[in-house]
């Protein structure tokens, strides 16, 4: 996203009916949610660099036979932008059917159950089940870092992870790994996450992630142990030992 | 170096080469090496000596001759010689001064060679590309010498324009008009990238122009910065392309020792540098915005455009991206002007194409045709038709991006317009000829894994979507298909193209779907052989009307 | 079950799934007694037959199809049935069996019959105890309903509520395609 002047220049689009002003370097996608216009995303958010990954924020430009990400197209006067319509709803649901199949979204087993972008996504799309053939890959869980945990059974390679961790906790300790449907998320040369180096433990891509690819620990039910190291001494503490 | 020192040092090295009674020419590309070219040139050279013929023939490497799948070519004066080995040099030499070798001789008046009209290749064959003199005699940075002394950049934009050029890569995009976008673009520093990340399975033009004439290219970029106002070029050339590496990093350090590069260029202000980047096997890296991404130290990802790399590219500046054959085109077009140009060629894609002819056609290699020749003298006249008495199938051209035509469209002529009303597109030049033993479910599963191998993985359509367009086409042609699978092959095609984030995606499908355009036959065939059940694509229910019993 | 034959008749299905999405059913509580009164529950792992009847008009899934047995029901309810439902994530998207799919058969059974397998007793040599008669064949994956039959209705949730079922159970017998997406959601 590029910093808007103040005295920037503004400029007149229309946008699913709706006549709308903007400032010269706006995107369609930032003056949507200006004026209240759902646009779906996964990959965009606001303070990190563009991604245009995600396809979701496509939109219809009047004129246009192409589609065009709303996250990446800087308005121009008299645009006409429709954010809605069938075959957008259509390619929309298609792009969540994908990601769905590509990985294994277990939500029902998922720690983000019920805190997850793309679940409630695809029930706002309406997304009930997924026409396309389940990939069931075999992926793992790094489980080595004292405070976070990447489950890359439920990543969707947004690469927001990466792009805060680079662009604003400065550390770059994630990147991408391979490409096409083998690219996964690494921390510094693919090693374990304990194991890096230049993790500064901020947790502004757990708190980023979209699904549960990347969550605190200690929240699967298999880590709630009780500390009771404590229960010998009980008497003693309360002052009836002998 | 200053204009008349290079003159005097092309007229001696032109004055050399007359010196000479004979020339033994042998190509020395990856094709012929791969088949002891090199050994045959040592033989050869070692019987010359041995003659103490030194001074009289004068036995050199040269770029591609063509006719690949006859190697190593060998051209002794007017006589071209055909899968020549070593141990035929003393014949070779001999008949220099006698009649002809019989056994080796390769007609060259058969169409493959006369119908070709060179200009790209025009010096491939007769100059050592290693020699920067040799290059020198034959006109190299003439056309240079020309723009830096005689035109405004306008006027060399202007000419570019006139000759209807348009870009060699793939898409056709008018060469005159990203130059004057690029030349328009404001900022001090821009850049010329020369994209020799050729990636299409089956196409080696590219490399034969950087492993044939190195200075071909070196010039036309250079001319292109003079141009659009740029003082910094890049060539972009993949890794698995190490004859080239090496013979465009021999020839740049050439072009810097004799001032051909760097500063005050024929004595002008005019100033250039050119240096070489290595890809590291990407395919998605010939996407221009993932060779910038990779040219600056980055992954190798495209990014959404606009802004366009003729306003902000490599670092951020205005970059002027073609392909090799693209500025291959430019130093003949000013040399010989636009006007010569675009007489060659149709009314909207003017000039020759070179084109790498592999698969079932009896001459496989490389041929430079006027555009406009149809296929069918392409495939039937200079590829010398299907051999084994087969039939003729299809033609892939396009590479992944492409697709294939059938033999009722052979008869059309090959101009970018054309191949896209059918489905296919021009590409880089790449054209696999397939005879009626060619599976053409195969073919578009082939490239679909090409495509889902080399997706970058960036957006999901191309991700996701490759993978399962390949799963449906692996199932198809081994016999597992399902019933609804052509209409969701139909509908991935149509999504992954439509929202796919860069060309490589957006053009992914297209082998599927000229495949299912004109062969549909052999998907059902295939459809047929599948065992029955299987489950059609579920929730049709969504428009089903329900009547349930009161 | 002595009815009109007037009703539409209901069947429920259970294949690899916990049973929950039954369960959840159970839980329309008094509304069952409603139920009861507009169809006929002909078949159910709550009824007597045994035998998958002919001429069902709506009959919900649950669980996902796991072994030879379950696809060989599913083709049989497909062709009896008018209407099929996918009740519950397991049916949907093959949910938890599901997640046995990113493992070879035989690396599940060594998990299964053999490592988690009882210590054996002093002195007796280990045995790999496979099952191999009286159990249907694993299939290689298990797989949503919808990859083996057409399906009609999709309802997710682990379990969907019985708000949910309630829903579709009312629109479909009133001859409305129900929309379930505000009750319910994948792993709901």
């Amino acid at each position: 996203m590029k910093a808007v002047s103040a005295t920037a220049a503004s400029l007149t689009l229309n946008i699913d009916g709706q006549d709308l002003s903007c400032r010269a370097g706006e995107t369609i996608l930032e003056v949507a949610r200006e004026n209240g216009i759902a646009i779906p995303t996964l990959c965009w958010l606001e303070g990190l660099s563009l991604w245009g990954g995600c396809r979701l924020c496509l939109v219809e430009i009047a004129g246009s036979p192409k589609l065009h990400a709303a996250c990446a197209t800087v308005c121009t006067e008299g645009l006409h932008v429709t954010t809605n319509s069938p075959r957008l709803t259509h390619y929309r649901r298609m792009i969540v059917e994908m990601l769905l199949s590509e990985r294994n979204h277990v939500c029902s087993v998922c720690v983000s159950n019920g805190h997850c972008e793309l679940q409630s996504l695809a029930q706002k799309l309406g997304v009930d089940h997924v026409s396309l053939p389940y990939r069931f890959p075999k992926l793992t869980v790094d489980n080595s870092h004292d405070l976070f945990r990447m489950d890359h059974n439920r990543c969707i390679l947004c690469t927001r992870c990466v792009r805060v961790c680079a662009e604003v906790e400065g550390a770059h300790t994630k990147d991408v790994k391979g490409r096409g449907i083998l690219a996964a998320i690494i921390q510094d040369l693919d090693q374990p996450w304990g194991d890096s180096k230049t993790c500064t433990n901020c947790g502004k891509c757990v708190n980023i992630c979209p699904t549960g690819a990347l969550t605190h620990r200690g929240t699967a039910v298999g880590e709630m142990v009780k500390k009771q190291e404590f229960l010998p001494y009980l008497t003693l503490m309360r002052g009836c030992g002998k | 170096m200053k204009a008349e020192e290079m003159l005097n040092l092309a007229e001696k090295a032109r004055q050399d080469l007359d010196h000479f009674q004979h020339h033994i020419h042998v190509c020395t590309e990856s094709g012929c090496q791969s088949s002891q070219s090199q050994a045959v040139l040592a033989s050869l050279t070692a019987e010359v000596n041995r003659r103490g013929w030194q001074d009289r023939v004068w036995v050199k490497g040269v770029g591609c001759m063509g006719l690949c799948c006859e190697g190593p070519l060998v051209k002794c004066d007017d006589r071209l010689y055909q899968r020549v080995r070593p141990q035929d040099a003393a014949d070779l030499v001999a008949s220099l001064e006698a009649e002809p070798v019989e056994r080796l001789h390769c007609d060259t008046e058969q169409p493959f060679f006369t119908r070709q009209k060179l200009v790209v290749r025009e010096n491939a064959g007769k100059i050592d590309p290693e020699s920067l003199l040799d290059c020198l005699a034959h006109g190299a940075y003439q056309g240079l010498l020309r723009v830096l002394t005689e035109m405004t950049p306008a006027a060399v934009i202007q000419e570019i324009t006139a000759s209807g050029l348009r870009g060699r890569g793939g898409a056709g995009f008018p060469t005159g008009l990203k130059w004057s976008t690029v030349a328009k673009a404001g900022g001090a520093a821009k850049y010329v990238i020369c994209n020799g990340d050729e990636g299409d399975p089956g196409a080696f033009m590219d490399r034969s122009v950087m492993e044939g004439d190195p200075h071909r290219v070196l010039e036309g970029m250079a001319i292109a910065a003079y141009a659009v106002g740029a003082d910094h070029g890049v060539i972009y050339v993949r890794a698995e392309y190490p004859l080239a590496v090496k013979r465009l990093n021999k020839a740049i350090n050439q072009a810097r020792r004799h001032e051909l590069l760097g500063l005050n260029i024929f004595g002008t202000h005019f100033q250039f540098n050119v240096e070489l980047r290595l890809g590291a096997g990407a395919f998605v890296c010939g996407e221009e915005t993932a060779l910038i991404a990779s040219v600056e130290g980055r992954r190798g990802l495209p990014r959404p455009r606009p802004p366009y790399p003729a306003n902000e590219g490599l670092y951020g500046a205005p970059t002027l991206i073609n392909n090799v054959e693209t500025f291959a085109n430019v130093p003949a077009i000013i040399q010989r002007g636009a006007a010569w140009f675009a007489g060659i060629g149709t009314a909207k894609s003017k000039g020759t194409k070179v084109f790498a002819l592999t698969g079932r056609v009896r001459n496989t290699g490389l041929i430079e045709v006027p555009m406009g020749m149809s296929l069918r003298e392409i495939i039937y006249d200079l590829a010398g038709g299907i051999p084994e008495g087969k039939a003729f199938k299809a033609v892939q051209t396009g590479g992944p991006s492409g697709g294939c035509i059938p033999a009722e469209h052979l008869d059309i002529p090959v101009d970018y317009e054309s191949l896209t009303r059918l489905g296919s597109i021009m590409g880089s030049g790449g054209m696999i000829v397939m005879d009626e033993t060619s599976n053409m479910v195969d073919v578009a599963r082939f490239f679909m894994e090409f495509c889902m191998t080399e997706s970058c993985g960036k957006c999901v359509p191309c991700r996701v979507g490759t993978w399962q367009l390949h799963g449906i086409l692996d199932r198809i042609s081994r016999g597992q298909g399902k019933s609804g699978d052509l209409n969701q092959l139909q509908e991935l095609c149509a999504m992954v193209k439509q929202t796919s984030l860069c060309g490589l995606g957006q053009s992914a499908p297209n082998p599927v779907l000229s495949t299912l355009r004109y062969f549909e036959k052999e998907y059902r065939a295939l459809l047929e052989k599948a065992p029955a059940a299987g489950a059609a694509p579920a929730n049709s229910a969504k428009t089903v009307a329900l009547e349930v019993a009161p | 079950m002595s009815t009109t034959p007037a009703k539409p008749k209901l069947a429920t299905v259970w294949l690899d799934g916990c049973s929950g999405c039954h369960m959840s059913l159970l839980d329309l509580d008094e509304r069952l007694l409603i139920l009861a009164e507009k169809v006929e529950v002909v078949y159910s792992p709550a009824v007597d037959p045994k035998e998958f009847p002919e001429g069902v008009d709506i009959t919900l899934i649950e669980g996902a199809v796991s072994s030879e047995e379950d696809r060989h029901k599913a083709q049989l309810i497909r062709a009896r049935s008018r209407l099929v439902v996918s009740l519950g994530d397991c049916a949907v998207t093959a949910n938890v069996p599901g997640m046995r799919n990113y493992f070879e058969k035989d690396e599940l059974f060594q998990r299964a019959y053999v490592e988690n397998a009882d210590a054996p007793a002093a002195g007796e040599a280990r045995r790999a105890r496979l099952p191999v008669l009286g159990v249907p064949a694993l299939c290689p994956r298990a797989t949503p309903v919808h990859e083996v039959i057409p399906v009609d209705l999709f309802v997710p949730g682990c379990p969907p509520s019985a708000e949910a079922i309630w829903l579709v159970l009312t629109e479909l017998l009133a001859g409305r395609m129900p929309q379930v997406a505000e009750l319910t959601r994948f792993g709901a």
